[in-house]
């Protein structure tokens, strides 16, 4: 048996609306949480691929973002903690056929299932992993998270958080991933691009997206991400394009030795050529510009603003990196080409009818 | 039957002696290839048509400090022209290469049995080694033996005189003072050279070295130095014969339990009309089922090697659900940290193979050595109300049958089934008659494709199992997941109705494996009070020493469970009959637990946790005391 014979591709894609990808399981998250932006891009997006529906696949660990498969009609799959990379990875494996998305939180993806995540994505498995990160835990009520910043008061950490919070895109970078993008819940449009890319991209591809948690974390971004702060803190990573960002798109990232540093256009003849160009084909220059972050709390935001606000770092957003390498399934799926030439399709005669044999008659 | 004798050499012993059985023993430090060369003693044999069992014992550690005793490896083989379970009690032969595995093997010996020494690592540092105080070769601890001393390093080295290797001669010439010994042993027991001539042929030709021939040289020339040895110097009062053994017509191979089951995997696949995925990390005693599977990528087998113990079998449950036949291997301390995983798939009723090859434990234990003690985990060893199926392989070739069970029962009820075998069926072969392929019956597998009247969790009525919908095909999208779903529809579902009703079906459904499961089958007079009921690799000691009971007119039967959850349905009526239970187990009583917490019947456990199999006479020993 096989897997069941599809129709023959039709000529032109399916046509779908959103609706077509609602599921009808009554949605329960938190009121005003960040996870409907993002369900509601997601499920945009998935409409306009115009990809068979039938064919896509969502699989989630556990945590709130994990819920996401259960309102996206589609295929889906709700698995356990940390571990939805390493089930994306046999899915794919077993029919490569399908399109997969993984949907994860900061505490599923880099705690509890850091391992399968940096495994995932240097096996470069096409699959498309949604970090929702919001940098707490929901689900348990309010804990610190991986990505939690230093000293952040909460329930498990009353006196201050004193983990050293890790940098998901940088991670991402270290362990091979071949599309490497960050955008925010509150950028509809910007999220719905990046999910197109990534939908677009044959490999692994990694996309952080800045949740808010409207009970546990609220406004956790908003220092750099609200209409007034997002121009000057925020820089949007285009490739062949130099960094400029600023209300009058008039500051630019300069590469000073190995640091990037905020310069004003037009100061010190300061002009384009002299910012960084993005290449995101290049790894290194990713690796560099996943270090660039402002402040991370409104306080810090606030101390360095009193310091010297011209120095302060804006947050890149868009695609990091994007290279087309050869998937896990690809190697796969070639090995066992490579060797059915050589030897023939496996015959079980040949396979037991093998080694020192004797008959006895 | 005349045995053919050695490739071409004249026999000339003054005695020819035809014996039923022979045990013998290889042993030397874990760097010397006592199992290379067991396993082509065994194969010889094998070829030759004897019966035979091995059992391989190697240390943990790849390369024990050198002459030590705890580096001690030892390979033991029986043979015999009749039909044998075991690999033997105590050995009638020992063949050590130095004083540790002189030292650590010794009391297995029963006197005047022969031991064979290689006098040449018997120096100053090598006794040292072994923390012995005085020469075992001269301080009378080899009188009450037939005792061989036999430079065989240096008739190595001196056989080899014509060949030359350009780079570390030496070496390379003194590691073939394992093909003499063999040679000797050839003789002794009147094997022919040429399975194992052209083995060596096969595997060093295909060695890096540029030196490869002269390689296969050397090796084929220190055997044919052995055997010539042997026959030249009349080294032994007498050469013997093991005729071969009463077998059924058929094709014979000699297979391992590891090779056996993954054989058989590849071939329930086929059955099945799957893809085979076998998600594992690298772990003793079962990594010889990925490295096996690895091999066969012409079939569509797909291994994947994974990051961790808990990827491989999400990875397996990936694939399943994605239509593939889902299988992961491993050993006891790989399933403690799959148990969450393996819930995973209990809930989402997707079918999963757990192959777990049982070693010492707990924690690290005893990573190369044999145990049973996973059948309680297997049982019970996950969070809440967890069935799954659990067959065990009572013998090396058994293994190929039991995979296919296991694939059969997973597909068929769609839920985990494990497969317990362990680490002495892993590594020890027999003599397997290779079924024909297409005399096995077909596993009816069929993906649901029709929306029509369909819902996730709507039940089969005789399996209780709900239909395989995979991804891809169309109009069928669902969400599966470890939350608790609703009866039929498979929504999200809190409700404590329907929570128990869920627990009460998956429960009902592995217990309806038992409507496929044969009944278990008593072995014994008709009259006999005391029954013998062991699963597993106990199997053969406990057959031989049953049987050898039996002989002796002790009202004793015994038999073997390969399902133990669920049990035959039959179990509880057998066990009813008997006065007595017995219940051999490589544990403290893990089987009798169930027994007794199922049937509420006297049992009685013989147990051993020794990392070792059961001597036939220590079963001997108890069912004697147990039957007056």
């Amino acid at each position: 048996m096989v897997a069941p014979t599809q129709p023959q591709t039709p000529a032109a894609a399916p046509k779908y609306t959103k609706a077509d990808f609602q599921s009808d399981q009554e949605i329960r998250w938190c009121p005003g949480c960040g996870d409907y932006a993002i369900l509601n891009a997601a499920q945009q997006v998935f409409a306009q691929l115009g990809f068979p529906k039938h064919k896509m696949v969502m699989i989630s660990g556990i945590g709130c973002s994990s819920r996401f498969p259960y309102y996206v009609n589609t295929y889906g799959f709700h698995t356990i903690h940390g571990r939805a990379p390493a089930v994306a990875t046999g899915l794919k494996l077993a029919n490569p056929e399908l399109q997969v998305w993984v949907a994860t939180g900061d505490g599923d993806a880099l705690s509890i299932g850091g391992n399968h995540l940096i495994h995932a994505l240097r096996r470069n498995v096409d699959i498309k992993i949604l970090l929702f990160n919001n940098r707490i835990y929901g689900l348990t009520k309010g804990q610190y998270s991986p990505t939690s910043e230093l000293g952040k008061k909460v329930k498990s950490a009353p006196y201050g958080s004193i983990d050293q919070p890790i940098n998901p895109i940088t991670l991402a970078l270290a362990s091979e991933a071949t599309f490497v993008a960050r955008s925010v819940d509150i950028y509809p449009k910007h999220l719905m691009e990046i999910l197109r890319k990534a939908a677009d991209h044959k490999g692994s591809a990694f996309i952080e997206i800045l949740q808010n948690c409207n009970i546990f974390n609220d406004l956790a971004f908003d220092h750099f991400v609200d209409r007034e702060a997002r121009n000057r803190y925020n820089v949007s990573l285009e490739h062949g394009k130099p960094l400029i960002f600023g209300d009058k798109r008039e500051l630019g990232i300069r590469l000073n030795g190995l640091n990037p540093e905020v310069v004003k256009l037009g100061e010190n003849g300061i002009t384009e050529k002299d910012l960084i160009i993005h290449d995101e084909h290049n790894p290194t220059l990713a690796a560099i510009l996943s270090r660039l972050n402002p402040p991370a709390t409104a306080d810090d935001m606030e101390k360095a603003q009193a310091k010297n606000p011209g120095s302060i770092l804006p947050l890149p957003i868009g695609i990091f990196r994007n290279d087309r390498l050869p998937t896990l399934e690809e190697r796969t799926d070639g090995q066992i080409a490579d060797q059915k030439k050589a030897k023939g399709e496996g015959d079980i005669r040949k396979l037991l009818f093998a080694g020192d044999m004797w008959d006895v008659k | 039957m005349t045995p053919p004798t050695a490739t071409g050499i004249e026999t000339t012993a003054k005695k020819h002696e035809t014996i039923d059985k022979v045990v013998i023993r290889f042993a030397g430090d874990s760097g010397d290839g006592m199992q290379v060369t067991g396993t082509h003693f065994t194969n010889t044999s094998a070829v030759l048509g004897n019966d035979l069992a091995t059992f391989p014992d190697f240390p943990a550690e790849i390369r024990a400090p050198a002459g030590s005793l705890p580096g001690v490896s030892g390979f033991q083989i029986q043979f015999s022209s009749m039909d044998i379970h075991t690999p033997g009690d105590r050995p009638d032969v020992l063949i050590a290469f130095n004083p540790a595995a002189l030292k650590v093997n010794l009391k297995d010996m029963p006197p005047n049995s022969v031991v064979i020494v290689n006098t040449d690592s018997f120096g100053e540092v090598d006794l040292k080694k072994a923390n012995c105080a005085t020469n075992p070769l001269d301080d009378g601890t080899l009188d009450k033996f037939q005792a061989y001393k036999i430079p065989i390093t240096e008739l190595t080295m001196k056989a080899l005189e014509s060949i030359k290797f350009q780079e570390k001669d030496r070496p390379k010439k003194e590691r073939n003072k394992n093909f003499f010994a063999l040679g000797i042993l050839y003789w002794l027991y009147n094997r022919p050279m040429e399975t194992t001539m052209n083995a060596i042929d096969r595997e060093f030709s295909k060695k890096k070295d540029p030196e490869a021939p002269l390689l296969v040289q050397a090796a084929q020339m220190a055997l044919k130095a052995g055997v010539i040895y042997a026959e030249s110097t009349e080294l032994f009062r007498s050469q013997y014969t093991v005729a071969p053994a009463k077998y059924e017509k058929g094709t014979y191979r000699n297979i391992s339990g590891n090779v056996a089951l993954a054989m058989g995997l590849v071939t329930a696949s086929k059955l099945a009309g799957l893809q085979l995925f076998y998600g594992s990390y690298p772990i003793t005693p079962a990594s010889d089922i990925l490295h096996e599977l690895a091999m066969h990528k012409n079939f569509g087998v797909k291994t994947f090697q994974a990051e961790d113990e808990i990827a491989a079998v999400a990875a397996a449950i990936g694939a399943s659900f994605g239509g593939s036949l889902g299988v992961t291997g491993t050993s006891g301390p790989g399933v403690a940290l799959k148990s969450e995983a393996i819930n995973l798939a209990v809930m989402t009723e997707l079918p999963l193979v757990i192959v777990d090859i049982q070693r010492g434990g707990p924690s690290t234990g005893l990573p190369t050595k044999t145990e049973q003690a996973d059948l309680l985990q297997a049982m019970f060893g996950r969070n809440s109300e967890s069935p799954v199926g659990i067959l065990a392989p009572a013998t090396p070739a058994e293994c190929f049958d039991i995979a296919i069970q296991a694939v059969r029962f997973a597909t068929k009820y769609m839920c985990p089934v494990f497969i317990l075998s362990d680490g002495y069926l892993a590594n020890g072969a027999e003599p397997w008659k290779i079924p024909d392929p297409a005399s096995l019956p077909k596993i009816d597998v069929k993906f649901r494709t029709d929306p029509q009247g369909w819902a996730p969790y709507l039940r089969n009525e005789v399996t209780l199992s709900r239909d395989w919908a995979i991804p891809g095909t169309p109009n069928m999208e669902h969400r599966l997941g470890g939350i608790e779903k609703s009866h039929i529809y498979g929504s999200v579902n809190y409700d404590p109705e329907n929570h128990e009703f869920m627990c009460r079906v998956r429960a009902a459904k592995v217990a309806r494996m038992a409507q496929d499961i044969p009944d278990v089958t008593v072995h014994g007079p008709e009259d006999a009070n005391t029954l013998v009921i062991g699963w597993g690799s106990t199997y053969g000691a406990t057959r031989a020493a049953v049987e050898d009971c039996q002989r002796r007119g002790l009202k004793v039967a015994r038999a073997h469970l390969r399902h133990l959850n669920p049990f035959p349905a039959n179990l509880g009526k057998v066990l009813s009959r008997y006065k007595k239970i017995l219940v051999p187990e490589m544990n403290l009583g893990q089987l009798l637990f169930l027994l007794r917490a199922k049937f509420l019947c006297d049992a009685r456990g013989i147990n051993k946790v020794q990392g070792k199999p059961f001597r036939v006479s220590e079963l001997i020993e108890v069912i004697e005391k147990e039957c007056k």
